[in-house]
């Protein structure tokens, strides 16, 4: 997958899953904050992470995760960890 | 002690998702059974089932709201919206009240099963997501409802087999009745999934009579042949007179008495005397001759067992006074959980519109029914109090009374 793809796919579940203005989604804005998540939507953001890309979120990870962007690049460097595998 | 009445009902069941369209199926005694194929390929015995649709949540739920709601919870929505509206009490009076919930459920056999068929699949616990745990257990309907409208009064789920919801009305009643709480939302809710219906079809419980779904529920006929499933959810608010008053509310009816009692006997079967001892305590709590009641909305499912005893407790009761009655189950089907309460709704809208909904398919009595005035056809009638009759598996037996207010 393609960086694009990535950040298409993204938006698209958080559009879907998240029911997320997707106007509102933008790279360098806080994720938690614009999707308002909390402690049980980011169970739930494990479940549509593996289902759209077929890796497994660890919790830890999100400690690391603020904007969007931060969510792109983490999704792609995963995605590319696992076709290289 | 306060004096007890119905302010809202709501219900969203095969004989319509309004009230409207619900009195309007019991006036002209319209069937809401269906033959589902899909049971049949599953491998039920029966394919009968009442047909009811899946509430479309997005839009009036946002996506937490919604994502612990299992059918159950679904549904109970949907008939405490409109409960509430008709009520008149908005989310501000809510916020200032120390309002409750009890409600009836005895089952979330499908968000359980499709939760597990996860786990099976992906072996790992984790990719269920946030949304089972608050599905799958039994009190799915009070916990997302309690949390929806951020209640603040008595909340938990009744569990008592096909008694629930009727059991449900009566904790209220006696919650408000000792004052202890002033409103409650009562109600029962059953879901209808393929998963739910199979091991009580597993029994022969069901009616087999598939080439007639509409003619397939025959309570008291002597040619029922068994229980056709249901269900869906049905909400009755209950109110402190005084609450009532203050908020000038419209009072559809008053809760007179409960009754209840165990068979203390055989698990499945009825017992004459437990369900008279129930009927006893509602009458002797009501403070009502038996003669009194116009009209009974009878538990009967169609189960040549189960009905003969209902006959013949009600006979022993009200036999000499030849009392009106009928068992709206011959249209909607058994809704289980659900049914104590959706009848106390049928039967606040028969009370509110003049009128005894048949009991359809009633054609050749039995020697138990044709003691009692069975009322095959919708007939016209003033009715100033009713008596409502639920039992379930366990022995559990439960008997409400309503009155018109006044």
């Amino acid at each position: 997958m393609t960086e694009a793809e990535i950040i298409k796919t993204v938006n698209s579940f958080l559009v879907e899953e998240f029911e997320v203005d997707e106007n509102k989604i933008k790279p360098g804005s806080n994720l938690r904050d614009t999707l308002e998540l909390d402690s049980l939507d980011y169970v739930d953001l494990v479940v549509v992470i593996e289902s759209n890309f077929g890796f497994k979120v660890k919790g830890e990870d999100f400690t690391t995760i603020h904007t969007f962007q931060d969510f792109y690049n983490y999704c792609y460097a995963k995605v590319k960890e696992k076709e290289i595998a | 002690m306060n004096r007890v009445v119905i302010t809202g009902i709501g219900t969203w069941s095969c004989l319509g998702k309004t009230l409207d369209e619900v009195k309007n199926s019991l006036f002209t005694g319209k069937s809401g059974i269906i033959l589902d194929q899909s049971r049949k390929e599953m491998g039920y015995r029966s394919g009968l089932t009442g047909y009811v649709e899946r509430p479309q949540l997005k839009g009036l739920l946002d996506r937490r709201q919604r994502a612990g709601m299992a059918e159950p919870a679904e549904y109970a929505y949907m008939a405490t919206i409109e409960a509430l509206k008709v009520a008149g009490i908005e989310q501000d009076f809510i916020d200032q009240n120390e309002v409750g919930i009890i409600y009836g459920n005895d089952s979330v056999a499908g968000a359980t099963i499709e939760a597990n068929d996860i786990v099976r699949a992906k072996k790992d616990t984790t990719l269920l997501g946030s949304g089972p745990i608050f599905q799958t257990m039994n009190c799915t309907a009070t916990m997302n409802l309690s949390t929806i409208f951020k209640l603040k009064g008595i909340n938990y789920t009744l569990g008592a087999a096909c008694a629930s919801g009727s059991h449900s009305i009566g904790m209220g009643y006696l919650m408000i009745k000792w004052g202890l709480q002033q409103q409650v939302i009562c109600g029962g809710t059953q879901e209808t999934n393929n998963y739910t219906f199979g091991a009580f079809d597993g029994l022969s419980a069901f009616s087999v009579r598939e080439n007639e779904p509409a003619k397939a529920s025959r309570p008291f006929d002597k040619g029922r042949d068994g229980l056709i499933p249901s269900g869906g959810a049905a909400t009755v608010i209950l109110e402190s007179l005084e609450s009532a008053q203050k908020r000038g509310a419209n009072i559809l009816a008053e809760v007179i008495g409960y009754g209840f009692s165990s068979n203390g006997d055989h698990i499945s079967n009825s017992s004459v005397d437990g369900q008279t001892r129930s009927l006893s305590m509602a009458i002797r709590e009501a403070n009502i001759d038996a003669k009194e009641v116009d009209y009974i909305n009878a538990h009967a499912t169609s189960t040549p067992g189960g009905d003969k005893v209902e006959a013949q407790a009600l006979s022993h009761i009200f036999g000499e006074y030849k009392t009106p009655v009928s068992s709206t189950k011959s249209m909607t089907g058994h809704e289980c959980w659900m049914a104590g309460a959706s009848e106390i709704v049928y039967s606040t809208l028969m009370m509110q519109n003049d009128f005894i909904a048949p009991n359809i398919n009633f054609e050749t009595p039995d020697e138990d029914s044709e003691k009692l005035n069975i009322i095959a056809e919708t007939k016209e009638a003033k009715l100033n109090t009713i008596l409502s009759n639920s039992f379930g598996f366990g022995g559990t037996n439960s008997t409400l009374i309503i009155k018109k207010f006044a």
